[in-house]
């Protein structure tokens, strides 16, 4: 490999809690495509404007996957609005830098979140 | 935790007895193989020998091998070494479009130059067509240069058809044959050819040595210049140690090393496919004893090879996710792989030192591994 990952992204990507299904959810994000290599399905479950849940699915590379851990996280028990001033740098930061060849896996997390947000207000 | 290397097409182990050869030339035998004094005699002779015994196992001359760096030094001095010397003849040039870098990287620098490249399609199976190949020689070309294994998916060129077409339209040929080197006959003879590329770190020698074989009769125009070593081909002190590990390496292959690596080739070949979703990429039959190239449908390879390395077991992958540039592999698009496959591909490559129990503990992992990160993914 031409690259070195932090430990937080291996640690994360060994065991990503937050991996799998909401069912019947608020809002689902899909990002990405298959030709691509990288797809990710973001699902949020909203009450009173704030999010009480997040899970994701995701095909990609390490830093992929450890991003959609992390924005599950970080956007749990957030109220929309907050949700999404969530940028990719706050993605980073969190995970103690990311290779640069793998910036834009952690502009598709934001862009899930961003699509399920869309995709809960449009429900409403 | 258990280790189990299977990236042996990217290096290999050194065999300890190379080691054990190698070593009285650290340390007692050091002299300059230029040198007259009895150092310097005994370092030549050492030389010597191996270049006789390195000739001997692919039917060449002795003064027809030209040790260099390693495997990319080799073909660059080829290519190189050919355009620069025949440029008042022709300025083209056919390669395959599945290269190892050491030799498209090589085409691409001569581009630059005003030298022309025909880049020659690969099928399906990973075979170079050879219709293809036979048009695209002119009366400008000096050269063609066909990789004899790939290192990739590990099919196994007709180096024998291609010296053919070669001789017939009279152009010079050369064929990386690093990863094919103690895996399938190579015969300079019977292939026809002008130049051929080796590597000792492929067969369980030492890395950092090469050769180039140079037919009697072929002029190459010089890439590294200084002194006259290598019958004033390749300026620089021979590594004699390398050298002597070279010998000791290729020495020590056997056919049944051979047939036994195929044997498990084809076990685990079996045995990945019976996971849903798999396909091995390229010809089944005519690819390296040690070659198991398999695409696994809707995971990412380099998730694969990070959750691989976790329990101790070293692949490879061709997966964009891995490159830093993020580009899919040029072979597995030459194949014609959909973008998925190539992204979901991992390369395991065998040594004689492969046992079924690692193989075991590789199939019952994979098949972990694979179940898990398909789950995660949507
Ligand atoms: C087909 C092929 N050609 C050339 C090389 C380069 O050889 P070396 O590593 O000795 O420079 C390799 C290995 O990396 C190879 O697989
Ligand atoms: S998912 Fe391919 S680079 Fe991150």
């Amino acid at each position: 490999m031409s690259f070195q990952y932090s430990d937080e992204i291996l640690r994360r990507f060994r065991n990503p809690k937050n991996a799998g299904e909401i069912k019947n959810p608020d809002g689902i994000g899909m990002v990405g495509n298959r030709s691509c290599g990288d797809v990710m399905h973001l699902y949020i479950k909203v009450e009173n404007n704030k999010i009480v849940d997040a899970k994701f699915k995701t095909l990609g590379c390490a830093a992929a996957i450890s991003f959609s851990d992390l924005l599950c996280d970080m956007v749990k028990n957030q109220n929309i609005e907050d949700a999404l001033k969530l940028t990719k740098d706050d993605l980073v930061k969190k995970l103690g830098g990311v290779p640069a060849p793998k910036l834009h896996c952690s502009l598709l997390a934001v862009d899930a979140l961003h699509k399920a947000i869309e995709d809960f207000k449009n429900k409403k | 935790m258990k280790k189990v290397y299977l990236d042996n097409a990217a290096t290999t182990k050194t065999a300890p007895e190379v080691v054990e050869d190698m070593k009285p030339y650290f340390l007692e035998k050091y002299g300059n193989a230029s040198c007259l004094h009895k150092w310097g005699q005994e370092a030549r002779d050492a030389v010597e020998t191996s270049r006789e015994l390195i000739a001997n196992k692919i039917n060449a001359l002795s003064e027809e091998i030209i040790f260099t760096s390693g495997g990319s030094e080799a073909n660059n001095l080829a290519i190189k070494g050919v355009a620069y010397q025949l440029k008042e003849k022709g300025n083209h040039i056919v390669v395959s479009e599945f290269e190892h870098p050491a030799v498209l990287n090589t085409c691409r620098a001569l581009e630059k130059k005003g030298f022309e490249i025909t880049y020659v399609a690969v099928d399906k199976q990973g075979f170079v067509n050879l219709e293809q190949l036979k048009n695209s020689i002119t009366n400008k070309t000096v050269l063609v240069s066909i990789m004899h294994a790939n290192n990739e998916i590990g099919t196994i060129q007709n180096l024998e058809e291609i010296g053919k077409i070669c001789n017939e339209n009279d152009v010079l040929f050369h064929s990386d044959c690093v990863q094919s080197l103690g895996k399938v006959g190579v015969d300079v003879k019977k292939f026809n050819l002008s130049l051929a590329t080796f590597s000792a770190h492929k067969i369980h020698g030492p890395k950092g040595i090469g050769v180039l074989y140079v037919k009697k009769g072929v002029k190459l125009c010089k890439q590294i210049d200084g002194g006259p070593q290598e019958f004033n081909q390749r300026a620089g002190t021979e590594n004699v140690s390398g050298i002597i590990g070279f010998a000791r390496a290729i020495d020590i292959i056997t056919e049944e090393d051979v047939r036994i690596m195929r044997k498990m080739r084809d076990y685990l070949v079996e045995e990945l496919l019976k996971i849903d979703g798999t396909s091995l990429n390229g010809s089944k039959e005519n690819r390296l004893c040690n070659n198991v190239s398999v695409a696994f449908q809707n995971v990412e390879g380099e998730s694969i090879l990070l959750s691989l390395d976790d329990k101790g077991i070293a692949v490879s992958t061709s997966s964009a996710c891995t490159s830093s540039k993020l580009e899919s592999s040029h072979v597995l698009k030459a194949i014609g792989l959909k973008p998925e496959d190539s992204h979901g591909t991992i390369r395991f490559t065998l040594s004689k030192y492969t046992t079924k129990e690692e193989l075991d503990y590789v199939i019952e992992s994979v098949g972990e591994i694979v179940k898990n990160l398909r789950r995660i993914s949507p």
